[in-house]
């Protein structure tokens, strides 16, 4: 589904991303892990397609199709998902309003017809009650006011109801308690099928507990320095990231 | 490049050309000779046929006009008036008055056709098609064209007219309230408007009644080199509703125009009126050429106890605005709103907000202010919220919001408290944002293209006061607002 191949991204004229490759087949959950510092978030970035992230070289597919080249509303059209590590708050726009509005705009770019009001407020009633949320939060501004905790939450209620194919995990776990990290971990896991691949970008072997990854790949200085089965996520939780910082 | 990394070109490209009212409509005026003088006022009161009172209420104030100074404490800049050189009275010739809409000139029509107002009662009929009802009152430079549902009005005794007529049909009111909410010499442009106005709309609304549909008169400007100086006056007996709202737009000309209204509000017990303003005149283009200069001074007298007077605008156009739409709370526990939405871009300048004046005791004003500046332009909100010694009990909540979009535009907040009764109760909240980078990432990264992005904050930002409007406005209101800032954002 998602080839990256010796992908070069520079911000603010500084490489972060020095070489990075990457296979993600369909249906797969793949981790990334590494040390501070080491391009996570600037992957996921360039991947979602932010301004700013200038790519300098190397390529990025998405079933064949060339990623980097699309704008940001064309990549999330086609079903790239962005779980932010800290989302954002959009005052006065109630978080319904939003999802419905973005949801209406993917499916206008692909040539479908729009989803009226009764249907999508079904879906977003079942949803938000799958993720244990209080169906009134969804009415005011979307992340206004939120903990961390429901901010995350806020973002895989929208994952859900937007039915990507590809999906972008920053650092979800962050912020969050071990029984927020239960419910959003389930609101993950419950979106895994045959045509939908994941990247979980963790610093935290936690996370991966809950959501058991595929492959494990290990990011550090902006390239991917060993990859492994679930496995090498233990491992990385005893004995820490020092020897790829060396190794990089 | 980052988003908010201004780009100029863009701003620059997009600003004036957006304006989709700039056509000019061709059609045979009539003028008064160039310049003011007495001669001028004295024209332009016999073509409306006044009595000899109004005559020297005009008179008198042109004797105060001429002793006063342009005010200059306003965070706008422009430059020199020339008084002389504009034209006070510009009529389209028609024979005398149209009455009914067969009368009115097809060029005219045509005119508030392309401009979606509509003039025709019949194809508004009973709510077919759930088509928006409401009375207008057309205004085109300096008279009135057609006053829409008169008949209908009058049956629930309302009074809805341009105010010439009503100067000859209902002259006790019109003297009794005339210049008693903004006196003649309140301030410069108001004196001005005095000597000079030459239309505007009249409401009167009886005891008890409600009005049983929106009124709305709408301005056009259209005659070059000519000022509109209209003058609306509505009076909300006791116990009474009225919702009005007023809309304008003007062509593109690359010459500055001076629009100097005057409204005044009268509100007696227990009545209530709500006043509508979507302002779009045109702004000028990129580089500050043309325009309309705003000055319009505007005054709601809650005469009476309980009665409230809400004011929300949308301004998102004109090139220089100076306007302060204000609430004098007079009566025991009257109250006064005030929401704005005040947009400027490319190079317009606006000076906006309001004053809430507690004389009352228990009366309550709400100040709600969102500005939103992008391209090279700059918005001011200036308020003053004054507490009396007799307003015991009086309560104000202000919040001022700013939106920048760019780094090349301007906000400013003035706000000015006085509160010389110690049992009053003032809360004042100020914020200040940029629309940030981050944010319309975030939320393109959903799906939406960056215009559309900036409209789904935008219109985030300006909800509460886009609530406020007739439903049959906020939608119009907020199609806008979108193409107020088209092309903000790289």
């Amino acid at each position: 589904m998602l080839h990256i191949d010796n992908l070069h991204v520079s911000v603010a004229d500084k490489p972060i991303i020095k070489g990075l490759t990457l296979d993600l087949p369909a249906g797969e959950v793949h981790a990334i892990m590494g040390p501070n510092g080491a391009g996570k978030s600037t992957l996921s970035y360039t991947l979602a397609g932010r301004a700013g992230y200038e790519v300098t070289g190397g390529a990025a597919t998405l079933d064949g199709e060339d990623l980097l080249a699309m704008d940001p509303a064309a990549r999330a059209a086609r079903g790239v998902f962005l779980s932010f590590q800290y989302p954002l708050e959009i005052p006065g726009v109630p978080a319904l309003t939003f999802v419905r509005t973005a949801l209406n705009a993917q499916r206008k770019a692909r040539g479908e017809a729009e989803i009226g009001a009764p249907e999508f407020l079904k879906r977003a009633r079942a949803t938000a009650a799958a993720l244990k949320m209080d169906f009134e939060m969804l009415r005011r501004g979307l992340n206004v006011g939120f903990s961390g905790g429901e901010k995350k939450r806020m973002e895989i209620f929208q994952m859900a109801l937007l039915e990507p194919r590809l999906l972008i995990l920053d650092e979800t776990d962050s912020g969050l308690d071990i029984d927020a990290l239960r419910i959003v971990s389930e609101g993950v896991n419950a979106l895994r099928s045959e045509g939908r691949s994941m990247l979980v970008i963790t610093h935290y072997q936690r996370l991966l507990d809950y959501i058991r990854p595929d492959r494990v790949h290990v990011l550090a200085a902006g390239r991917i320095v060993a990859s492994g089965g679930p496995e090498l996520a233990l491992e990385l939780e005893r004995e820490g990231y020092d020897k790829y910082a060396s190794a990089a | 490049m980052a988003a908010d990394q201004d780009t100029v070109e863009t701003v620059a490209a997009l600003a004036g050309e957006k304006y989709a009212h700039g056509f000019v409509t061709d059609i045979e005026q009539e003028f008064s000779e160039r310049g003011l003088n007495t001669d001028v006022i004295r024209f332009i009161s016999a073509k409306k046929d006044e009595p000899q009172w109004l005559l020297d209420w005009r008179l008198a104030a042109y004797e105060r006009w001429l002793a006063l100074d342009e005010p200059d404490w306003a965070r706008v800049h422009y430059p020199k008036i020339d008084y002389q050189d504009l034209y006070y009275y510009a009529a389209p010739k028609q024979k005398d008055g149209p009455q009914s809409l067969d009368d009115v000139d097809p060029e005219l029509l045509a005119t508030y056709a392309k401009l979606g107002i509509p003039l025709k009662e019949q194809a508004f009929l009973a709510g077919v098609q759930g088509s928006p009802r409401y009375a207008v009152d057309a205004v085109f430079d300096s008279v009135s064209v057609v006053t829409t549902f008169k008949a209908e009005l009058a049956k629930a005794g309302v009074i809805f007219c341009p105010l010439s007529e009503a100067v000859r049909d209902y002259p006790e009111l019109v003297r009794q309230y005339l210049g008693s909410v903004v006196p003649v010499s309140d301030n410069y442009f108001a004196c001005l408007n005095s000597a000079v106005f030459s239309e505007g709309s009249f409401v009167y609304v009886p005891p008890g009644v409600r009005c049983p549909m929106e009124l709305s008169t709408y301005f056009r400007i259209n005659a070059l080199n000519t000022g509109q100086f209209e003058r609306t006056l509505i009076i909300a007996d006791k116990g009474s509703y009225v919702s009005y709202l007023e809309g304008c737009t003007a062509p593109m000309r690359d010459e500055n125009q001076l629009h100097a209204a005057v409204v005044e509000l009268v509100a007696l017990d227990d009545a209530e009126i709500k006043y509508s303003t979507v302002q779009n005149w045109y702004p000028g283009d990129a580089e500050g050429k043309g325009g309309i200069y705003n000055f319009v001074t505007k005054r709601a007298d809650c005469r009476g106890v309980r009665s409230k007077v809400s004011w929300t605008q949308v301004e998102t156009g004109s090139a220089i605005t100076w306007k302060y739409p204000s609430c004098i709370l007079r009566g025991e526990g009257s109250s006064g709103e005030f929401y704005s939405i005040a947009i400027t871009n490319g190079r317009q300048q606006a000076d906006t907000g309001t004053k809430m004046i507690h004389l009352g005791a228990n009366t309550r004003s709400r100040i709600i202010a969102k500005g939103i500046s992008a391209g090279h332009s700059s918005s001011t909100y200036r308020g003053l919220v004054s507490v009396h010694p007799k307003a015991t009990g009086a309560r104000n909540f202000t919040q001022c919001d700013s939106l920048l979009i760019g780094k090349t535009c301007a906000a400013h907040t003035v706000p000015y408290v006085e509160a010389r009764n110690a049992h009053a109760q003032l809360e004042h909240e100020a914020t200040t944002t940029r629309l940030s980078e981050e944010q319309l990432f975030y939320v393109m990264s959903r799906g939406l293209s960056q215009e559309e992005a900036v409209q789904l904050l935008v219109n985030g930002f300006v909800r509460e006061v886009l609530q406020e409007l007739p439903m049959e406005f906020a939608v119009e209101a907020q199609k806008l607002v979108a193409v107020s800032l088209e092309g903000s954002v790289g």
